[in-house]
């Protein structure tokens, strides 16, 4: 009934496969056509490869939306070190769950990506860094790549094209600064996983010192898509600065949590409404767009656009789709400590500013979130996140103030309830799934 | 504890990399594997096959959390206390483990079968709270089906991931994360209730992406 694109409200591509029988093993992945983007690529020139995501306007799935072509032709050719790709699979930001059930139901996905990528930007060898916490993942992963290479899809030669290619799957050991590029390739290098300073980026001097593209799980899961039905198909969904579709991941407080593969520019209110709305009916309180590192928003912003545009206009960011939902029940200082907490234990140390003023942070919103602090402390935690912010050596640090300086901006009733209250006001029973189902903790 | 045959493996893993000193994290775990935590004897292994210094490795194995310097029990049970799992329910399933075990955080209970722990987002918000048992996702968790787990995985029943296979011991587990498979890939489901929700309604409403117009 449905032809127009505009009727498709939800797009599944990347998830389309998920309900197939077995949908992780090659040959059910090869049933569905899978494979038909790398076997397209080979016969194509590598630069014409590149050209395609590039015209697709494909942006970064990661979170920070840099556009993914441009990323690959930065690649200097002329370099004589060997190039690699790195996919970034140390998906640890909190909300973010969609390239863990990507990589669990359809592992391929990613292994052909990977190649047509590898291809592109001439790397004969590629990594997919994932975070260690997953076992399972890791077993469809390791297995999938076994299966490409039995099938000639790795290896030496491949299908006769003259290119070689060799991936490896390489466990992480628990670090969620990792999932930070730089961070990533001195973990991937052996190291504590800091980061490095830019310049050089890592298209020049990444891995071992040489061009590197790293991408996410997601990014280079859309590119077979691409080089099947073509740049202009993917740009037909979408916006107008943020083309095609993504997975958005629904957490929290709806009647139906889960993965919804929509266009860019999808909005809450349809999402909640396909989740068959807030439980019990409740009211929606606030929300992150992308993960915990993206501002806060709240029932005044149902109606933005999830692009990267309109998201960032509302003052948050698009991130990763990370659409955790909390409704009146919620405590939101209760929520925003728990975060920054996180941001404590994850910070590194490498920088002053976020290693010690997460500690800072810390401090001043368990007092608060306690009743013993004063009004006056929410002005010394804005001062405390204006040191960080910009200051830092990198995202982490400006990810921990997302949250106290949205919060604070829309809730400040919440912090000072807590000081007339001498404590949470908040009954935490009240928000567990638990409660809905009578159980009892 | 690191016999030849170990050995052998961590040069195998080393191998692996154009540069040896990328196999460290992998081969760390294998160290787990076989000894039941970073031991001194694990570290300079590593340190001699990889021709870098103990104190240098010694750096990585204390940066990263998967990493232990105590011993881990049969199963390390996992509970996400991060904001979201938190909100719904993981606080309180937490609180009631660690009394229920009688044990406090990163603690082994005394048979050595259970180490607790809490743990940071696990990438399964769609199914909050979850907990993880030797980093297999136990979805859909409450403070009642928590404590049967782990009374199961004590008793030495069969204990299966929600999405995923009857659970190995950590030891096991940690051999995977090394890089060598237990062939059990196959086993599970290939996505959870909550991953097909969107792909559901979707088929539904027959709702697709656009044709390919070439």
């Amino acid at each position: 009934m449905t032809t127009a694109p505009s009727n498709n409200v939800l797009t599944p591509i990347l998830t389309d496969n998920w309900d197939a029988e077995r949908s992780w093993t090659l040959a059910s992945y090869e049933a569905r056509g899978g494979y038909a983007g790398l076997k397209k690529a080979l016969s194509m020139p590598q630069d014409d490869v590149i050209a395609a995501v590039k015209d697709s306007g494909l942006r970064g799935r990661g979170g920070a939306g840099f556009p993914t072509g441009m990323k690959w032709s930065f690649i200097p050719q002329d370099n004589p070190n060997p190039k690699y790709l790195v996919v970034n699979a140390d998906e640890s930001e909190p909300g973010t769950c969609k390239d863990i059930p990507l990589m669990m139901a359809s592992p391929h996905t990613l292994v052909e990506g990977v190649i047509i990528s590898s291809y592109a930007i001439r790397a004969n060898k590629a990594f997919i860094y994932v975070r260690g916490e997953v076992l399972h993942v890791i077993r469809r992963l390791q297995r999938a790549v076994q299966e490409a290479y039995l099938a000639g899809h790795l290896g030496t030669d491949i299908h006769g094209s003259g290119y070689d290619l060799d991936l490896v799957v390489h466990a992480g050991a628990g670090a969620y600064i990792c999932g930070e590029e730089t961070a990533l390739l001195d973990s991937l290098e052996g190291r504590r996983g800091q980061p490095r300073l830019r310049p050089p980026f890592p298209a020049v001097a990444g891995l071992y010192a040489s061009p590197t593209v790293i991408n996410n799980v997601e990014s280079i899961a859309s590119v077979p898509s691409i080089i099947v039905n073509g740049p202009d198909w993917f740009a037909s969904m979408g916006t107008e600065k943020s083309k095609g579709f993504g997975i958005f991941s629904l957490s929290g407080h709806v009647n139906r949590p889960g993965q919804y593969e929509a266009p860019l520019g999808i909005t809450l209110r349809q999402l909640i409404d396909l989740a068959g709305g807030m439980r019990n009916g409740n009211q929606l309180k606030f929300w992150t767009p992308g993960g915990s590192s993206t501002p806060l928003l709240n029932s005044e912003h149902l109606d933005v656009p999830l692009d990267f545009e309109a998201v960032g206009e509302a003052g948050s960011m698009l991130g990763t789709r990370a659409l955790q939902i909390f409704d009146e029940t919620t405590c939101v200082v209760r929520a925003v400590l728990r975060w920054t907490e996180f941001y404590k234990h994850e910070s590194c140390g490498k920088c002053t500013p976020c290693r010690e003023g997460t500690w800072w942070l810390t401090q001043t919103l368990a007092r608060l979130e306690k009743g013993q602090g004063t009004e006056e402390d929410l002005d010394l935690l804005l001062d405390q996140c204006d040191n960080i912010l910009g200051r830092a050596f990198c995202a982490l640090g400006d990810g921990a103030t997302s949250p106290i300086t949205s919060s604070i901006k829309y809730f400040r009733a919440d912090y000072l309830a807590h000081l007339e209250h001498g404590g949470c006001p908040f009954d935490p029973m009240a928000s567990t799934v638990f409660e809905t189902e009578g159980a009892s903790a | 504890m690191i016999d030849a045959k170990t050995r052998a493996e961590l040069e195998e893993i080393a191998a692996r990399y154009p540069h040896k000193r990328s196999g460290l994290l992998p081969m760390l775990h294998l160290v787990q594997s076989v000894a039941g935590q970073i031991t001194p004897e694990g570290i300079e292994a590593c340190a001699e096959i990889l021709g870098i210094s103990a104190a240098e490795v010694s750096g990585v194995a204390t940066f990263y959390t998967m990493y232990k310097r105590r011993p881990v029990g049969d199963y390390h049970v996992g509970v996400c206390t991060n904001t979201l799992c938190a909100i719904m329910g993981g606080d309180l399933i937490f609180e009631r483990l660690k009394e229920h075990l009688d044990v406090g955080n990163d603690e082994t209970t005394e048979d050595g079968k259970i180490t607790l722990e809490h743990v940071e987002c696990n990438a399964a918000c769609d199914y909050a709270p979850v907990m993880m048992v030797n980093w297999e996702f136990m979805d859909n968790q409450t403070p009642e089906s928590a404590v049967q787990v782990v009374d199961d995985l004590r008793e030495g029943k069969e204990v299966r991931s929600t999405r995923g296979p009857k659970v190995v011991t950590w030891r096991e587990a940690e051999r995977v994360l090394a890089g060598f498979p237990d062939d059990l890939a196959d086993e599970g489901p290939a996505a959870g209730p909550a991953s097909l929700v969107g792909l559901e309604i979707a088929r539904e409403n027959d709702w697709k992406a656009p044709e390919a117009n070439q």
